[in-house]
């Protein structure tokens, strides 16, 4: 029986320390019937592009709190380049000022939810980015 | 094939994308396995299990830490419960495992158990076989934490640790059958704990009570036939007992150097041979079952199986005879007997 599941990464780059949203989220993704991978806090980004790559998911979710977050995209997104995964959508999650997200977009994040978002939200969002993924 | 190929030739991206395959069992997935079977067979499969909260995650970091000191290439299959309600599974082994990561010859995958009980995954015995294949000399499967009745690994592994931790439960827990029979190596983790001499205690206790005797393989303990079961003699294997201190990397070289003894010894005895044999039984058991289904299913009319679940329902037929109906149907010709009845 063939079963095809979204299978996220939640990661949390960095030295933040905030680990609860992350968590939060983790759980409403399962609680929508995705598979999580959560890999704990204090992520390099060659740790969360190396994970993502073994575990071969359709989305990444960063978890950002701490305002790094205009330095550790770039670098994310240029690991998952390099390593072929051109296909997989990357998400943001923290405290972002909204003056930085249309750069962020620019870069090839798909979505940033600020404190307020919905898991609902979440949840939808990445239903449909991960039904345009190519098998 | 291509990805089998490129999985061949080392690149990982193709291994990933292999694993996901097999994982949803797809056309490519049972290709690939296919093609990789003969190449199977070299590693050395490594199963642990215990209940959850003993440090089964940790262990496997150190381990793996130690196999990479001595230059094995080492992959691991780590499984976790999906939830029974909403499919979804949250899966948090690699969150002890960031010493390994860097390292291009350590594969970690984790795995969802999609409501297979056992404590591993349908499929995980065919992620192990592409680990094998694809070259990696040990495969470390962690099954999902259990209590005592998800004992599926010892039919994959070829050396099975069962990992207890002092404090979780008392004196007794470590009498309870099941989970202690399947083991090759006991590791008492947390051994710094108040208590782990007693667990330590009672562990032996248990194992002194116990005679050396043969293991008859059985399918999901069920019996078979007697030409389908495979006896393995384990006399001259005396388990141990190790403790040690996952987080700390204490007890890590003995623990490894029991793994290895009981390697020369699976080849020493015959054991290694007869293992395989049950392995691979046990494993065609599973798919034959699985695919007889799926065909049956596929080979039903549109609502037939719905009409009798509702007959069944509402008390009309009883389970049994609903399901000798449905063979009846498929195979029997029952179907067009109703027909040919029905238009006299």
């Amino acid at each position: 029986m063939s079963e095809r599941k979204i299978r996220v990464l939640v990661a949390k780059p960095g030295l933040d320390g905030h680990d609860r949203g992350a968590k939060v989220v983790a759980r409403a993704l399962r609680d929508a019937g995705m598979e999580v991978i959560y890999t704990g806090l204090r992520q390099t980004p060659e740790m969360i592009a190396q994970a993502a790559l073994q575990e071969d998911v359709d989305v990444v979710g960063l978890s950002i709190l701490s305002g790094a977050h205009m330095a550790l995209t770039p670098r994310i997104l240029e690991l998952l380049k390099a390593n072929g995964q051109t296909d997989v959508h990357v998400f943001i999650g923290g405290i972002v000022p909204d003056d930085d997200i249309p750069r962020l977009k620019e870069m090839g994040i798909r979505g940033v939810y600020g404190p307020g978002a919905s898991t609902e939200d979440i949840v939808r969002d990445i239903r449909i980015a991960a039904g345009k993924r190519k098998s | 094939m291509m990805l089998v190929d490129s999985v061949l030739s080392g690149d990982r991206l193709a291994l990933a994308r292999l694993l996901t395959h097999v994982e949803n069992n797809t056309a490519d997935g049972r290709t690939a396995l296919r093609l990789l079977f003969p190449r199977t067979g070299k590693a050395h499969l490594i199963g642990i299990t215990g209940a959850p909260g003993t440090g089964k995650s940790s262990l496997v970091n150190r381990l793996a830490m130690h196999y990479r000191g001595r230059k094995r290439r080492v992959a691991i299959a780590a499984v976790d419960p999906s939830s029974p309600f909403t499919g979804g599974a949250v899966l948090g082994d690699r969150v002890r495992m960031k010493d390994l990561s860097g390292d291009s010859d350590v594969f970690i995958r984790s795995m969802a158990s999609r409501g297979a009980l056992g404590g591993l995954a349908r499929t995980t015995a065919g992620i192990v076989q592409v680990f094998d294949a694809a070259g990696y000399e040990i495969v470390l499967i962690e099954t999902v934490g259990a209590g005592q009745g998800e004992v599926e690994i010892v039919r994959l592994a070829h050396t099975t640790l069962v990992v207890e931790a002092p404090g979780l439960g008392d004196d007794i827990q470590a009498i309870k059958a099941g989970i202690l029979e399947i083991a090759d190596i006991l590791v008492v983790n947390k051994a710094d704990r108040p208590g782990a001499e007693n667990t330590e205690k009672a562990l032996r206790s248990v194992l002194d009570l116990a005679q050396p005797k043969n293991h008859t393989y059985m399918h999901h303990g069920q019996s078979m036939s007697e030409d389908q079961r495979v006896e393995a003699r384990v006399d001259g294997w005396n388990i141990p007992i190790q403790r040690t201190v996952a987080t700390e990397g204490r007890g890590i070289i003995e623990l490894a150097e029991e793994i290895e003894r009981h390697f020369d010894f699976l080849h020493a005895s015959g054991n290694w041979t007869r293992r395989e044999e049950a392995r691979l039984a046990s494993e065609l058991a599973a798919i034959l079952q699985e695919r007889l289904l799926e065909k049956f299913h596929a080979g039903l009319p549109e609502g037939r199986y719905n009409e009798f679940m509702r007959q069944v329902a509402d008390k009309r037929l009883s389970p049994g005879e609903a399901a000798e109906a449905l063979m009846d149907d498929a195979w029997r010709g029952g179907a067009a007997r109703r027909e040919s009845r029905r238009a006299k």
